[in-house]
């Protein structure tokens, strides 16, 4: 069962001294697996010989909901709550794959709004994995100023939606409300409030002595493993791989929008180790204003919804489509049977992907490692559960 | 002091109960106001209020919270060993308390006035450790385990690099008396041992920045030898849960929260007391006395305290690996050189 040929403990190195390995539980209720995954250790003392992942405490049965629901449009809220930190970013998919399935095309302004959204998204989003990754290294200030920060891009939801959390915000063929008025104004000045803290950030976090030393060369994922294990988002391109779907596939408008896919550089250790996964997120924060800024520069007036019948009845047909969530390639297979209610729904969940991972880069390493490992594979257990 | 106790209870054992009560109610001072403190410090630090409701800004929060504990249900684990388990914190509470007895709080008050002052000290200091393993031992927990060895070997690795340093503040004063020590730097800040003590200005300048490193030196173990970030490791919240602690609850744990505040204030203190003139006043004569000389030692001790708070809501922890490459690669040789340094210093 134990597998010991990727790196050897270091107990064992070079002496004949044996220790007797000993099995620790992490989880579920542990304060630094991001929720309810229970992680079963195999430790040599401090080093960790192997991980095996424990899944399903939050499992709440997405995929049979959704072939219940009457209608494809309550779907959408059974979406928002699998990766609860980023809803935003799951509408986009869900109704994205939905219109693929329809065949329609929504309104120019529908596209525009739905990228703002999902960029801010993905800067909040960015922002927990950040702060909550400044937590499991111990350093706590950081995760609030990141949360303050983060209170802001939820204030504009709120006022575009009314919820902060759980959106039911991007429709099958439009959004639920247009934008209120002054709503653009206050996303500039959000963009430009937001620069000189990512700034500050990197001074108390990123750049921080201590922070390198815990983070660089810890949990390497080299390319090749990576798109083994078909790891996806920052995760991957951490490791260097030039792989973004909003510029390789692009859906909605992003293939009118400029701005670069950020990939790891082994600024401070190795390519795609532990610190590399974090400046990515943190640069991603950056190309996500810059998305921000150019698509409310470009927002054309309009409607904000598709004409659509009353009840969509899409004809017996199936669709895939994929887009880049926060962590990565969220993907909807929808299959329809020609009623009103999908017949099968597949989410590909960019957690569960990452997550499995976690086994191969952690053995040999520190149980202190081991959590910035986790930390910075930025799970969301509602989303690897579903 | 004890002049004064006497004649007001006799050569009694009334006069040797009150000299070592009174340690005990600083101490419960000093812990309620730095609890108070660093919570507003680290809120003001957050952009956050911290408590505000309870008290003119929450300043009644620390009592809230210590009735809130003595209320809370007392549990012992079915599996664990109960004897240790219950005896562990207090064992901690007692290493940190009896080195309070030869703190020189003032000019006129030292609860015991031996010449042994800081050895005793680094050695009563030690019984925290076994505290601690106590308690990671009894609680029949892995990760409360882990927290105890973690503890054990960085607590025992940061005393010798701290020792060090203690024993270069000797090797100028010529004494081991924490009262000795203190009136050696009377007479002004020029005088602290961090600027040289007084000595001849040669010996002083060549002292200056050797004594600077011995006392970062010093620092740094002592943040160590606390437990608190960046040498959290031992409760580790994101990696050990709670570390040693956290099977204990109420009283038990309200008795480790308090032991780790007096500790605070105690590594300060001696901070205080070996580089910063202890008590005396940085103004020569003026300001001085038995209280004034109270109020100086309390407030150097808490400014290093405040410091501690402001490096801990700053700083990442380290990894166990990285702790101890900072003890033995780095502190001990830097200051075992400085040990030389001085004593050449002073043979000159």
């Amino acid at each position: 069962m134990i597998e010991t040929h990727h790196s050897q403990p270091a107990t064992s190195r070079g002496t004949t001294l044996r220790t007797e390995e000993m099995i620790l539980n992490m989880g579920p209720q542990h304060p630094s697996t991001h929720g309810v995954l229970r992680l079963e250790l195999v430790v040599d003392g401090e080093i960790v010989v192997d991980v095996i992942p424990h899944l399903g405490y939050l499992h709440r049965c997405f995929e049979k909901h959704a072939e219940q629901m009457s209608n494809y449009q309550q779907v959408v809220p059974y979406v928002d709550r699998m990766d609860y930190v980023s809803s935003m970013g799951n509408e986009f998919a869900y109704v994205v794959a939905a219109e693929k399935l329809l065949k329609i095309q929504v309104p120019e302004r529908v596209d525009y709004i739905r990228v703002i959204m999902a960029e801010l998204q993905r800067i909040a989003s960015h922002q927990i994995a950040i702060g909550t990754y400044g937590i499991d290294i111990g350093a706590f200030t950081p995760f609030l100023f990141l949360f303050r920060d983060r209170e802001r891009i939820l204030d504009l939801f709120e006022e575009a939606c009314g919820a902060r959390l759980l959106y039911n915000y991007f429709w099958i063929g439009g959004l639920s409300h247009d934008l209120p008025p002054g709503w653009v104004e206050k996303a500039k000045a959000f963009c430009a409030y937001l620069k000189p803290n990512i700034v500050e950030l990197n001074g108390l976090l990123t750049y921080n002595k201590i922070f390198i030393e815990r983070t660089a060369n810890v949990g390497v994922l080299p390319k090749d493993v990576a798109i083994n294990y078909a790891c996806s988002g920052p995760m991957l391109r951490a490791s260097g791989v030039n792989w973004d779907l909003r510029r390789d596939d692009p859906y909605s408008v992003y293939d009118k929008i400029e701005w670069d896919v950020c990939v790891g550089r082994g600024e401070a250790g190795t390519v795609g180790d532990c610190w590399d996964r974090n400046i990515v997120r943190v640069h991603e924060m950056e190309q996500s204003l810059r998305i921000i800024e150019q698509a409310l520069a470009m927002l054309p007036e309009g409607n904000v919804q598709a004409a659509l019948p009353k009840r969509i009845m899409p004809v017996a047909s199936e669709a895939y489509a994929r887009t880049e969530a926060p962590r990565g390639e969220l993907g909807f297979y929808i299959i329809s049977d020609g009623t009103g209610s999908p017949y099968r729904i597949k989410a590909r969940g960019p957690s569960f992907v990452n997550l499995s991972v976690i086994t191969e880069i952690s053995r040999g390493a520190m149980i202190a490692d081991l959590v910035a490992i986790l930390g910075s594979t930025d799970i969301v257990l509602g989303e690897v559960d579903r | 002091m004890d002049q004064f106790l006497q004649s007001i209870f006799g050569d009694t054992i009334l006069t040797h109960v009150f000299m070592s009560v009174l340690p005990l109610l600083f101490l419960l001072v000093c812990a309620v106001v730095t609890i108070y403190v660093e919570m507003k410090m680290a809120a003001h630090m957050q952009d956050r209020l911290a408590y505000m409701r309870t008290g003119w800004h929450g300043t009644l929060q620390p009592v809230a919270d210590i009735l809130k504990l003595l209320q809370k249900e007392d549990i012992i684990p079915a599996s664990a060993d109960k004897f240790l388990f219950m005896l562990a914190p207090y064992i901690v509470f007692v290493g940190t308390y009896a080195a309070f007895a030869v703190l020189p709080f003032s000019s006129s008050y030292i609860g015991s006035a031996v010449d042994l002052g800081l050895f005793y000290v680094i050695a009563v200091s030690a019984l925290v450790v076994v505290g601690i393993l106590m308690a990671g031992w009894a609680s029949n927990n892995k990760w409360s385990l882990f927290g105890a060895i973690r503890s054990a070997s960085q607590v025992i690795s940061y005393e010798i690099p701290a020792a060090l340093a203690v024993l270069a503040v000797v090797m100028i004063t010529g004494t081991m008396s924490m009262n000795e020590i203190t009136k050696f730097q009377e007479g002004g800040i020029q005088n602290w041992l961090i600027f040289g003590g007084p000595l001849p200005i040669v010996h002083k300048l060549l002292l200056i920045p050797v004594m600077i490193v011995l006392a970062v030196v010093y620092y740094v173990c002592s943040m160590a030898e606390v437990n608190r970030t960046p040498f959290d490791i031992p409760e580790a919240e994101s990696e050990l849960v709670q570390g040693y602690n956290t099977e204990f609850t109420g009283m038990k744990f309200a008795i480790f929260y308090l032991a780790e505040y007096a500790n605070l204030f105690l590594v300060s203190a001696i901070a205080v007391v070996l580089f910063f003139g202890g008590w005396s006043s940085p103004f020569g004569s003026f300001m001085s006395g038995p209280w004034w000389s109270l109020f100086w030692f309390s407030l150097k001790g808490m400014l290093f305290v405040c410091l501690n708070i402001w490096l801990r809501w700053t700083l990442p922890r380290l990894r166990v690996d990285q702790l101890m490459y900072v003890s033995w690669k780095v502190l001990v040789p830097f200051a075992l050189v400085c040990v030389v340094l001085v004593g050449a210093i002073m043979v000159m």
